[in-house]
């Protein structure tokens, strides 16, 4: 296990401590091993979506008047904000997309609305505009602060006139996750009309006063700005308004939450 | 005292009932809350100050792992100081020997794994828990007088000549005994409510800071703490002096008659040892 040169006259010592801290971890894993298994099991999955349950209602009851997140003033913008998630997106159709500067994109906003929406770059630059210099969170914790500028998502949503049962927003995204046959690896997320019409809700296309970077989603990302960072969908291609979301990928209403992730992302 | 004059211990009842049920509860969460929010912590091991903080910023403390000849070191880095912690910080090793580039070491996170989503899930719940129960403690503690009656301290012990002898009294690793155990001592009094009303409220509004939705109806969490890399820190602080604090804890439970303390603290029932006779 440890091999190294003997340097100091105690290294014997430490060896034999490390070793034994070792065995304990060992022990003490093959427990928790074990654990592990039940940890996020049937008797405990219930408890823990029932913690997250009481988390939304009290935080939708201390945002029921839907204040804004802080927004900051531009010295405090960070210099090199990381990136989250895909930073480029791979296959051809998105490098096509790109080489064209997104010229040849369209973002579809569909599903329970009323008038299906095929919209052009420049159609939603076209739009009344929102820019906030807000934090990014990542749910890792580190943060960042960024300017962003774009379409606030109920603009969008009004004007393809959203039908009375839709209660979800998803966002279909670009860049494959999981390689395989269908789209179900593909980045996706939903957001409730609580958050969709919230005025910090917009569709970005520009970031720290220039166009939104590919590392950053272009060309157009979420910032919904309640939540944490993988909610904030980046490379989207589609807005489908939905009144449940079983019926998408696997069912939890995202790319992360398909996978154990807590759909309330406002922790 | 019997009729023969000679010192008997005598049965008093200790702890009500509200303190010992939420005093076991308290137990469950605080160590499930640790080792979960070690295993957030393992997502990205380093403490920033100020509003924002991420790779490539200068920070405070972090853990971390490098190669030395293909060897994984553990390093921890306090305030621009590196201290090689292999074995269990930065570097831990699994069941096999094999060496895991982890902050804390399985053994201490919950999960085991190296599961954010499981981590944050288990984090939560038990805030929900820890956060409700100590509101039961407060509320039953308040009403029932056990806040004035056993932890706030009474005026004789807050000369300083007292307060100078406990702190002897405790160097000495001597418990009390006789008249003086009825209560509890005036370090234990000051420790009680530095915990209960310092570092436990602290710890829930340093937590409730990192939740952006939380900040977004009470934004003045951020000027508290000073940003919420600063409240992220605080609560890593914190949440060590709470481990001090359960570590010396455990300790004065063990040098002053573990038994005894333990049935107090179960039964409610605690025998008050007679004065040592000269």
């Amino acid at each position: 296990m440890n091999h190294r040169p003997m340097k100091r006259p105690f290294s014997r010592l430490l060896s034999r401590r490390q070793l034994l801290t070792a065995s304990v971890a060992t022990a003490a894993s093959a427990v928790l091993a074990g654990c592990d298994d039940i940890a996020g099991g049937p008797p405990f999955r219930a408890a823990l979506d029932f913690g997250e349950m009481l988390s939304l209602r009290l935080q939708r009851l201390l945002l029921a008047r839907q204040p804004l997140v802080r927004e900051y003033a531009p010295a405090l913008i960070s210099q090199d904000f990381p990136p989250n998630g895909t930073e480029m997106p791979s296959g051809f159709a998105y490098f096509e997309l790109m080489i064209s500067q997104f010229a040849r994109w369209r973002l579809t906003v569909d599903g329970l609305v009323d008038n299906p929406l095929s919209l052009s770059l420049a159609e939603l630059k076209a739009m009344p505009a929102r820019t906030q210099i807000t934090q990014h969170n990542c749910d890792e914790g580190w943060t960042a602060i960024g300017q962003w500028t774009g379409v606030p998502l109920v603009q969008v949503l009004r004007q393809a006139g959203l039908k009375p049962e839709a209660r979800y927003i998803v966002f279909h995204c670009l860049d494959e996750m999981v390689r395989g046959p269908d789209r179900s690896g593909f980045y996706y997320e939903s957001i409730d009309l609580f958050d969709a019409f919230h005025p910090q809700t917009i569709l970005a296309y520009d970031m720290n006063g220039s166009t939104l970077p590919v590392r950053h989603g272009a060309p157009l990302r979420l910032r919904v700005e309640r939540h944490v960072g993988y909610k904030h969908a980046k490379f989207i291609t589609r807005i489908e308004a939905v009144e449940r979301l079983d019926r998408i990928g696997r069912g939890k209403g995202g790319f992360w939450e398909d996978r154990g992730y807590q759909w309330y992302g406002g922790i | 005292m019997n009729e023969q004059g000679a010192p008997q211990p005598e049965v008093i009842r200790r702890h009500s009932l509200s303190v010992r049920l939420t005093h076991w509860v308290n137990v469950v969460c605080l160590a499930m809350l640790l080792m979960s929010g070690l295993a957030i912590f393992n997502a990205h091991p380093l403490l920033y100050w100020g509003h924002t903080g991420h790779r490539g910023m200068p920070f405070l403390f972090g853990i971390g792992a490098k190669s030395d000849n293909g060897r994984a070191v553990g390093v921890t880095r306090i305030a621009g100081v590196d201290l090689e912690t292999t074995g269990v910080l930065g570097v831990s090793y699994d069941g096999d020997g094999r060496a895991l580039r982890r902050a804390f070491p399985p053994w201490l996170t919950l999960p085991s794994n190296a599961s954010l989503a499981l981590a944050r899930d288990w984090h939560f719940l038990l805030a929900w828990l820890f956060v409700i129960n100590g509101m039961v403690y407060l509320g039953f503690g308040l009403l029932s007088g056990h806040v004035r009656r056993d932890l706030l301290p009474a005026a004789d012990q807050l000369r300083a000549r007292h307060i100078v002898r406990e702190i002897w009294n405790h160097l000495r690793l001597r418990s009390p005994r006789g008249e003086a155990d009825r209560r509890y001592n005036v370090l234990q009094k000051l420790t009680y409510l530095v915990v209960a009303f310092g570092l436990l409220p602290v710890m829930v509004l340093s937590g409730l800071t990192m939740s952006p939705a939380v900040t977004a109806a009470a934004p003045f969490l951020f000027d508290l703490f000073g940003g919420r890399q600063s409240a992220r820190t605080i609560h890593f602080i914190t949440a060590n002096l709470l481990v001090l604090f359960v570590l010396v804890h455990v300790l004065q439970v063990l040098i002053s008659g573990v038994f005894n303390r333990m049935r107090a603290m179960v039964t409610g029932r605690y025998v008050i040892r007679p004065e040592r006779t000269p």
